[in-house]
């Protein structure tokens, strides 16, 4: 299993935001997580990038625990990460804020610098601007662009639809398919089940902290998912 | 013509401040520490620096070149081993850190070569002078000046147009987001203080030719660099150095009207600009 993980549990100071949750992601496939504002997908990001620590055992990555290791040794096996809100560094131009996604991993694979502008070609244009100049869609652009300059093994993507336009929203999720095909595995968390569903292999429903369903994306029905989101039935 | 000569003296006396400043200014850029024990280690260098011209017979620069790389492991240590433990969210306690060790290297050169006044000798050059006609200018200083502006090119050079330069930036901008891209905010802070202490070797070399130094006189030296970051914009390397220009020519024309005055203005200038431009002339740290 490229990713797994056990029984993980995750506290804010005293507040407990992750009770035991158990997820798996094989190699090559996407996986959705949805879930309403605060049932801890955002949570579930954070531990699995090392952003808080756990500990060793509760995270598996091809088996071998990765729970206690910081965000940088995570990320330089493979795991990377398109944070909740963009996140991309003001005083870099974007295109140094791709090429830093790419500096600390060097593996062998079809991203770099020519592929990102390929798949986003706005970026070409705009790559001497700062990055926090482009306008929300085109900074979630710049944000998966830098995470696939590593060429990890599996993308954690954290609400990349999260408030833009849906016209953006269509032309990021038209990236995704190309993302897959270059062999990377792709976790989606995602508030908008719709969007959600139509890529994903398998979801996973959140609610309070706990995995609430486990399902085939094409099979499951809208009352599941409802009764899932919500805690009470359609 | 004596205000052109005071206005190009002040500026060669920034250009030494402007080196003091340097490495200050690169650290708060990248890591928002203020290392209050930056002037007693340009001093700490300055005997290491002297001790290879006495004890090994060096000529001073061959000693500075081989203190720099001394300065970058004790830079690199002192930010691994205690001063990445400190940084965090409250401000407080790197400085109260960065205190504690002030006050110990300046008991530890107190102890280790008493408080005795030292120099470097710097040979035919102390003495040496270029006569343009109007001016008359030192060669160590003008030397000063040279050397700080091609520090301040050189690590502009690496903070803009190197693969370890986007690491400093992107760790500066957001620490946590520079780890889910594989760098560890803590070897890069180690790197940061290495090379701000390469900067301060060779601050230290010209302090010690230029002027006498004893164990007690960081604290005034990490006045005047702290001065010329605030004046010149949190984290603006060529800002710092501007900063050091208005400290150095303030003072020079204070001590031009009255010799008494030299410090005092120096610092009256500072406040001025605090007072016009509070984010300082070219501030590039947003916070």
């Amino acid at each position: 299993m490229l990713l797994e993980t056990r029984d993980l549990t995750a506290n804010y100071g005293q507040f407990r935001a992750l009770f035991g949750v158990n997820i798996t992601v094989a190699a090559g496939e996407c996986v959705a997580i949805i879930g309403a504002n605060g049932a801890g997908k955002s949570t579930l990001m954070r531990s699995i990038t090392g952003v808080i620590r756990n500990e060793a055992a509760m995270v598996l990555h091809r088996g071998e625990p990765i729970g206690a290791l910081s965000s940088a040794e995570i990320m330089k096996r493979g795991i990377a990460m398109v944070p909740e809100g963009r996140r991309l560094f003001a005083s870099l131009s974007v295109e140094e804020n791709l090429l830093i996604g790419g500096q600390a991993r060097k593996a062998p694979g079809p991203w770099g610098l020519e592929a990102v502008y390929e798949l986003f070609p706005i970026l070409r244009e705009r790559r001497k601007n700062p990055g926090t100049a482009l306008s929300g869609g085109q900074q979630q652009m710049v944000a998966i662009g830098r995470a696939l300059m590593s060429n990890p093994e599996l993308l954690l993507c954290d609400e990349i639809s999260l408030g833009l336009a849906p016209v953006v929203i269509r032309d990021i999720y038209a990236a995704l398919p190309k993302i897959r095909e270059g062999g990377a595995a792709i976790v989606l968390v995602e508030q908008d089940i719709g969007k959600a569903l139509a890529v994903a292999d398998r979801v996973y429903c959140m609610m309070e902290g706990r995995v609430t369903l486990v399902a085939k994306a094409a099979e499951v029905t809208r009352e599941e998912i409802h009764s899932a989101y919500f805690g009470v039935a359609a | 013509m004596i205000w052109l000569d005071t206005l190009v003296q002040g500026m060669l006396l920034g250009g030494l401040y402007a080196l003091f400043a340097a490495g200050l200014s690169l650290v708060f850029g990248i890591m928002r520490l203020v290392n209050l024990a930056h002037g007693d280690l340009i001093v700490f260098a300055a005997y290491l620096v002297l001790m290879g011209v006495t004890l090994l017979g060096l000529s001073p620069w061959v000693a500075a070149v081989i203190a720099m790389p001394v300065m970058f492991t004790l830079g690199w240590l002192l930010q691994a081993a205690v001063l990445n433990r400190v940084l965090g969210k409250d401000i407080l306690p790197p400085l109260l850190v960065t205190f504690g060790l002030s006050v110990a290297v300046q008991n530890g050169l107190l102890e280790a070569f008493s408080a005795d006044s030292r120099r470097i000798p710097a040979g035919a050059l102390e003495g040496a002078s270029l006569d343009l006609g109007l001016v008359t200018l030192g060669v160590m200083p003008l030397m000063t000046f040279v050397s700080a502006i091609l520090a301040i090119v050189a690590l502009n050079g690496l903070f803009y147009h190197t693969a370890l330069g986007r690491a400093f930036r992107a760790t500066s901008d957001d620490a946590v987001t520079a780890g889910l891209m594989g760098i560890e905010p803590k070897r890069v802070f180690a790197v940061a203080t290495g090379i701000a202490m390469v900067v301060v070797t060779l601050a230290a070399l010209y302090l010690g030719m230029r002027a006498n130094f004893d164990p007690s006189i960081g604290p005034a030296r990490l006045i005047y660099a702290f001065e010329a970051v605030i004046i010149g914009g949190l984290g603006s390397l060529w800002g710092t150095l501007a900063g050091g220009i208005i400290i150095g020519v303030a003072q020079t024309a204070g001590a031009a009207v009255n010799p008494e005055w030299q410090i005092l203005v120096g610092h009256i200038a500072f406040l001025v600009v605090m007072l016009l431009k509070p984010r300082g002339l070219f501030p590039r740290a947003v916070d």
